[in-house]
Formats: C-alpha cells, structure tokens, sequence
C-alpha cells in the first residue's frame, strides 16, 4: 500500500513536470502548426538561468528565497527567448511548415552545443531547499516533498492557461486560431501578433519547467532540456495535438505508467512503456490526433 | 476625385469599389485564374457564376490575400496588393466563406465577440436580422443546424462597417426555407452594402442579384444585367452548362 | 503546406547540371530531341558521377600530404578512416533523403534503422556466432522488417505528428540499447566487432584503404538504388506525394503504400550503411540511436539539398568532415583575440553546424549543391 502510494505521488510529480514542459508545445502546436523543437533549448535555457541566478545571489540567502529569483529570471529569460525565436526566426517563415521546424532544429544543435562550449557537457550540481529535499510520510509512505511543488505548479499553470483561454480575449483568439486561423485571419484579426505572444507564454513555460526539472535532477546539463523534450512529445501526441486538457491528461497517464512500469517490471521498463502506450494510442485512435481544441 | 465622396467620380458616375485588373492565381503547378478583370460597383449585389471548378472561390480568396496572385486590385481607388489578410478585412471586407467556417468550439456569442469583443449577440444588427441567434447565444456553434451557423457567419461580418461583402454560396446544402430566409437578410444587407455573391441557384441570383458575372476555365466570359443572363435559357446553358431546374427554390 | 522541395522536379528530366534535377534547366531543354542525343546527353550526365567514382577509388594511391586539410598523407590510415567515415554518413544521408526529400516524410525516427543494421550486425557475429555471410543479411532482413512495423504505425498520423512519433520509437531504440538487456548492446560503450568473425582486409589499422573502398562501394550501391527507385513508377508517386498528397490520392496512388514503400527502402539502405558503419568503425556505437544522429541527417539532407543524390551524399560527408575538423577552428589564431566564452562556443562544431544550417534554410532553401547549380547555370548562360 504505502509502495502504491509512493508510486502514484512520484508519478504524478512527474507527470506534472511533462504538463508543464509539454503545456508551451502543446499551444504553440496548436495555435500555430509549428513543431517547436527549440523547446528543449528554451528549457535548458532556463535551466541555466536559474542555475547561474542562484550562484550570483549571496549565498547567505536561503535556497528557497535564491531559487525563487532563479525561477524569475527562468521564466524571464523563457519569454525573452521564445519572443526573439518567433520574431526573428519563425515568423518570416510563416506558412512554411517544415522550414520552421528546420530552423528550430538547426537552433536546438547549436543552443545545445553553445551552452556544452561554455559550462561543458558535465552535469553541475545545483542547490536544492532543504525542505524540497525532505520527506512527508503519508499513509506510512515517505513521500520525496519536491514532487508536492511539482504538483502545485502544475496545477497553478493549468489553472491559469484555462483561465487564460476561457475569460480573455487573447484566449478567446487562440480558442479559434487552434481550430481555424485562417477563418481567424480573414475576420480581420492580426493573428500575428498572438503568435508572437503564444511563443513567449511557450517560452516562460519552458524557463520554468527547465528550473524544476534540474531541481527533480539535482543538476543542470545542456542535454536535459532535448530528453525531457522527447517525453513532452509524446504527451503531446497522446494528449491530442494542441488540446490542453487532453495535454494534462497524457501528461498525468505518462508520468503514472512510467513510473509504475519502472518498479513493477524492470527500472527502464517505464521509458518502453511510454513509447508503447504511444503506439496503442495511434493504433486505436488515429483520427483524434489531428489536432482539438481546448 | 471628389473631396466630399470619394466613391463619385468627376463625370458623376459611381466608382466601383473594387476591381480586378488581370489577376491570375498559381497553386502548385496549376493555373487557376488567368487574368480575371471585372468591376464590382458600389450599389447592390454583383453575382459571380460560373461550373464548378472554374476558380469563383478562388477569386474570392484572392481579393482578402488567402490566395498568392498577380495583377491589380483595388478597393475604393487603393491597391490593396501585399498587405496581409487581416489588413485588407479591416480596410472594409466582410468575407462569408463557402462551408460557412464558423469555430465549432465556441459558443454562438464567442464566435460574434471575437469580431466585436463589446457587442456580440446584443448587437442591434444581430437581434435584427438573425432573432434566431439570441436565444442559442451560449451554445456550441458546432451543434448549431447548417442554416443557423450560416446565419453565425453572416452575423458575424455584419458587426463590423463594410465596403464591401464577399459571400461564398450562402444557401449551399440548406433547406429550401432557409435558403428564403438567408436571401430575405442578403437583399436587406445589400441596401446599404455591395455585396459580391458566389452562388449556384439562379432563381435566387435572379431575385436578389443586379448584375452578373461569368467565368470560365479561369478567365470572365461574360458580364451583364442579372435579368438579360437568366432570362437568356440558351446563354445560361451555355455559360453555366445548367438550366432553371430549381424554379421556385428561392 | 509547402514542402522543402518544392523548387525540385523529377530527376528523369533530362538535363545537363550533374544531377538533372533543377526546373530551370528542364524548362530550356528542347523537349523534341532525338533519341540519340539523348542517349549521349545521358553519358555526359554520368560524366562527373563516373569521373569522381574514378578519383575517390584512386585514393588510396595519393601518398601527398594536405595539411590543415587531412590529417597525414592522403593514403594514410588516419585520412582514409576520416574519409571512410565521411562516405559511409553520405550514403545514410542519401538513404534518409529517399523518405526526406523525395516523398516528403520529415521523420525523426531514421537513425533506429541505421542502428538496427549496426546493432543486429554485431550482436550476430559475436552473440549469435553467426558467420558475416549470414549476419549481413540477417540484420538487414530484421531492420527492415522492424521498418515495416514501425512504419506501419508511424503513417496512422501525418506530418507533424508522424515526425513526433518517430522520433519517440526512436527515442525507445535509443533506451533499449543504452539499458543494455542481457548485456547485447554493451549500453553507453557500444558492442565491439568480433574481429576473428570479419575477413582480415578489413581489420587493422593498415587495412584502412579496404574499408574506405568498402564505404565507397556501400555509396555506389546506395546511389544505384536511390536512382533505379526514382526512375521507377513507384519514384514517381514517391514525387506525387511530396508534391501533394491529395492531389496523388486523387490520382489513384495509394499513398499510404507509397510512403510504406519508402520508408522500407529508406530504411534497408539505412541499415545497409549501418551495417557498413560497424565494419568501418570496428563495432556499434550507441551515438547511432540518439535522437542527435537523426537531426544530423536531416540537417546533412538539407545541407547538400533535399531530394537530390549529390546534395545528400555531399551534405553527409561534409557534415562528417566539418563534425571532425571543425574543432581545430578554435585554436585557430584569427581567434586568439575573441573573448573566452565567444571562443568557447566556437570550439563546439555542432554550434557552427547549426548556426549555418538555419542560414542555409533562409538563404539557400534548395541547399548548397541547389545553390551550387544555379551558380553554374548562371555563369553558363552568359
């Protein structure tokens, strides 16, 4: 009993962190067709923001006060990065699918190989706070606190993307870009303009699920941000393409099966089993994944 | 050109508030439209006709920028070449697009607040000419009959000031009532606004259309009074390839 | 959608660039030639293919140094094992552009069928024991299979997605083989080739020349196949499809098979030049099965430009190239002066890689051998 509830707590941690790296995909996907594969760099970026924050900050300064700002700075620096990207790289290419996701590539490889270059390709530990560090005990399971703040992230961002989508007029705009932005365009609406926004909100939440994914790590490397990018696809796909709600969904069942996988069967069972998921959900239910709203 | 109305010109004759001067279209490999020119004047409805396939739709496109093309347009006397579709919408077009393309996923009211974020379905145009409309305000526009996501549609361009309507075949696939009642808003809208209109069922075209014009095979074949064509059973045979099979739809 | 080769026609067009593959020329060739001229313009299109073939086989006879160019003598173990290299990445590049480039599969799922060459090659001579005449085709027969599984489910969903879910049963390879189950694999060290299993030309430092003319043999073979299936009818809605999809699905081409189709043959070529990596490079390596290995492809494909044989094989090979030389960029003195963390980056090669890479897709979309052609039909002109 107290294993099961270990394995549902650890699993839901990590399927937060999925949600809220794969929250910034699943709304640019949907909004804007664009397969963001600089979203990896976006988190490793962030990532790296807090890291170096924290070590700038005096060090008597509390962990949890330093990382605060650290988190700032990621979320900050995400927004800063995904707004430039858009601008600079994406928009001119509007229309041109593939060359978008090119171009997202080429900057993955040399995002990835500039940060390898400058901090090297070592893992650097980082602070943690030490009640983060600490346990719960609940049910007779120890329960890893981060995963808690994990959780209440997740579940403060998913709040705030509902409430964004469903009480705004830039929610209301995106609602109807995901469904059809050429309709969008042709009602006289400057869809540009929220791509741009769209791509920076991704970018934020990118800065700030690479803080909290080197904190569950307890380090920072420039490759971090591509393999928890890879997982981020996948709920991507199995959430829907593009709806945040099925994104929060997979993200809770990813992060379940991983982790439940990994300790009944064998520890690296957990990542196979994702992948299979994945293929059964294309084998039972291809049409739905071509794209839904919230 | 007059600094009271622009739209008169100096002989007193009414400008037309947009032309078409050569315009061609290429989608991957084909050519669609081959040098279409064509005046829409700024009174009443202007039908555009023609089989399918001949590229109606696709004029239409290219005059809001959804479609790459050549050649000159102008609405109200300006080029409105290069400037993004949100642009041109806002410099005066309505666009009702064939398939109607309303968002399925949001309500009735979301649909009309994303053109008029204050109004919505309390817009006095909107509780005018679509009553229907009002008491369906929070439901799903995706759940709504075809003929009532077309009266979304219409609504929804009609919140905004226009130069200029483009509607894209209105009655497509509704119910002969209906196809009376969206003719009953589109004769009404078109008393203070020009309306372009591509549509299949002439006794409608014949009721409510001015003037028409016909293509073919991507180029104008044809221009005139609404009444000289449909009268005509042999040219409307040979232009369109049908005859008056749907009397008394309208 | 517009795909990344729009701006390619059909290589069956006669023509005179190397490759035949650009519209402008197609468009200025006379269309009513004779059969005769034709036949000839066909050999003096094979001409430079022929040419170089002749020169790269030469090789291993050119004893004369390039320094900064080649590390030693031209024939010398370290040149001929770069070279080698660099061949064996061109022809995976020129099999990944079968998928890429001509029917307009942007899959991120490539490097497993190359890994899956590699792998079930070592694993069969040295887990299985069984003799390299066996094993090649054993691998080769497996990794296509698993291509026709793979593809199978991947083509459920289009672009975008198919990309996506590529690259996640990529990403599985990749744990599979870094988990190293029953000690198969070898995990993050690789398995090494069983030397007492291959023929000894192909062993040994000395033996370097042996294995680049294996390379060069596995490019020729790729390229021969690459240009046998776009000639074929199959090549042909191979191209309907990238060009567009519905238009080839209104045409009659069942374009699921299609694309199985390529995916199938992409992949055995792939595993083909797996196969040939792990003999080249003595053993399999896991940086095969990254997710980093299949964005090279695509970005070497891109490169040298998609949906032609010269732009894949010239990409992979000078991406192999710069991917190994480029280090020396950093010590080099025009540099000295930069700050510490400019030089820093510069000293990563793949940042340079990718920096020119996002350059080469706004400025030269139809890559560099595109943009190579058009020069020479420029200049050809006046």
């Amino acid at each position: 009993m107290s294993d099961l509830v270990l394995l549902l707590v650890t699993g839901l941690g990590l399927g937060a962190l999925y949600f809220i790296a794969a929250s910034g995909l699943s709304l640019i996907y949907g909004l804007m067709g664009v397969l963001n594969f600089a979203h990896g760099v976006f988190m490793t970026a962030g990532s790296y923001a807090a890291w170096l924050t924290m070590g700038a900050l005096p060090a008597a300064w509390p962990v949890a006060g330093r990382l605060g700002v650290g988190v700032v700075a990621a979320i900050a620096l995400g927004a800063v990065v995904g707004l430039v990207v858009e601008v600079v790289l994406i928009r001119p290419l509007y229309r041109h699918h593939i060359q978008q996701v090119l171009v997202t590539v080429g900057l993955s490889l040399a995002g990835v190989a500039a940060a390898q270059g400058i901090w090297g390709a070592d893992p650097r530990p980082v602070d943690k706070p030490v009640w983060m560090s600490g346990t719960t005990e609940v049910l007779g399971a120890r329960l890893p606190n981060d995963r808690f703040v994990y959780l209440l992230v997740a579940l403060a961002l998913f709040g705030g993307l509902l409430a964004l989508l469903h009480l705004t007029r830039l929610g209301l705009v995106i609602r109807a870009g995901v469904e059809n932005r050429t309709m969008v365009e042709a009602l006289g609406i400057n869809v540009h303009r929220t791509f741009t926004i769209v791509f920076a909100l991704g970018g934020a939440a990118a800065g700030l699920a690479g803080v909290l994914y080197s904190q569950y790590a307890g380090a920072v490397s420039p490759a971090q941000g591509g393999s928890l990018l890879i997982f981020a696809f996948i709920v991507v796909v199995i959430g829907g393409m593009g709806s945040l709600t099925g994104t929060a969904v997979a993200a809770v069942v990813v992060g379940l099966v991983q982790q439940l996988a990994n300790y009944y069967a064998a520890s690296g069972v957990g990542d196979l089993s994702v992948v299979l998921l994945l293929a059964l959900v294309l084998l039972l239910r291809p049409t739905s994944l071509k794209g839904a709203t919230a | 050109m007059s600094d009271q109305n622009p739209s008169v010109g100096g002989d007193g004759a009414v400008l037309p508030v947009l032309s078409l001067d050569d315009v061609h279209v290429r989608y991957g490999g084909s050519h669609i439209l081959q040098g279409v020119s064509f005046d829409v004047p700024a009174t009443g409805v202007t039908a555009l006709l023609g089989r399918n396939g001949v590229g109606k739709t696709t004029t239409l496109r290219s005059i809001i920028g959804l479609a790459p093309r050549t050649g000159r347009i102008l609405l109200q006397g300006r080029e409105i070449q290069g400037l993004t579709t949100a642009r041109i919408v806002r410099g005066g077009i309505g666009y009702v697009p064939e398939d109607r393309e309303v968002f399925g996923g949001l309500t009735v009211d979301e649909n009309l607040r994303l053109v008029d974020p204050v109004r919505g379905v309390d817009a006095d145009v909107v509780a005018r000419l679509f009553p229907d409309l009002v008491p369906r305000r929070a439901q799903r526009a995706g759940t709504l009959s075809g003929g009532q996501q077309q009266m979304v549609a219409l609504a929804r361009v009609l919140l905004r000031e226009n130069a200029l309507l483009l509607v894209d075949e209105p009655t497509k696939g509704l119910a002969p009532k209906l196809v009376t009642e969206v003719a009953d808003v589109l004769a009404e809208v078109a008393r203070t606004t020009p309306v372009l209109l591509v549509e299949q069922n002439l006794p409608l075209v014949r009721r409510i259309a001015d003037r028409v014009v016909v293509l073919d095979a991507g180029t104008v074949v044809h221009r005139g009074a609404a009444a000289d064509l449909v009268a005509d059973a042999d040219l409307t045979r040979e232009l369109l390839g049908v005859s008056m099979r749907r009397e008394g739809a309208a | 959608m517009t795909s990344p080769t729009d701006h390619l026609t059909d290589t069956h067009t006669p023509s005179v660039t190397p490759d035949g593959e650009g519209e402008a020329t197609a468009s200025t060739t006379p269309t009513a030639s004779g059969e005769g001229s034709h036949a000839a313009r066909r050999v003096v299109r094979a001409l430079p293919a022929v040419v170089g073939l002749a020169v790269l086989a030469y090789l291993p006879y050119v004893p004369i140094e390039l320094p900064g160019v080649l590390p030693g003598r031209v024939n010398g173990p370290g040149s001929m094992q770069l070279l080698a290299t660099c061949l064996v990445i061109g022809g995976i590049a020129l099999s990944y552009d079968v998928l890429f480039g001509r029917t307009g599969l942007l899959s991120f799922g490539h490097a497993l069928f190359v890994a899956a060459g590699s792998y079930l090659l070592t694993i069969s001579l040295s887990t299985w024991a069984l003799p390299l005449a066996l094993a090649v085709p054993v691998a080769l027969g497996l990794s296509t299979l698993l291509a026709v599984v793979v593809g199978g489910i991947a083509l459920r969903v289009g672009g975008i997605a198919f990309a996506m879910v590529t690259l996640a049963f990529a990403q599985a390879a990749s744990i599979i083989v870094m988990r190293n189950p029953g000690g198969v694999t070898g995990g993050e060290e690789g398995r090494p080739l069983d030397r007492a299993a291959v023929p000894d030309v192909l062993v040994g430092v000395a033996n370097a020349p042996y294995r680049f003319w294996l390379a060069l043999a596995f490019v020729v073979v790729a390229w021969a196949v690459v240009t046998l299936l776009v000639r074929s009818r199959a090549g042909h809605a191979m191209a309907a499809v990238r060009e567009n999809e519905q238009r080839a699905a209104v045409l009659g081409f069942g374009t699921y098979r299609v694309k199985l189709l390529a995916i199938v043959v992409g992949s055995f070529l792939g595993a083909l030049g797996g196969v040939v990596h792990a003999l080249v490079l003595g053993g399999s390596n896991p940086h095969l099965t990254t997710s980093e290995f299949t964005l090279s492809l695509l970005v070497m494909v891109v490169l040298g430009g998609a949906g032609s044989r010269w732009g894949a094989v010239i990409g992979g090979v000078l991406y192999t190239y710069a991917d190994a030389r480029l280090v020396e960029v950093s010590n080099a003195a025009v540099l000295q002066d930069l700050p510490v963390v400019v030089r820093q980056v510069l000293s990563q090669p793949l940042f340079i890689l990718g920096v020119f890479f996002v350059v080469v897709v706004y400025f030269a979309p139809s890559g560099l051998t595109g943009l190579g052609g058009r020069l020479i039909r420029r200049s050809g002109s006046r």
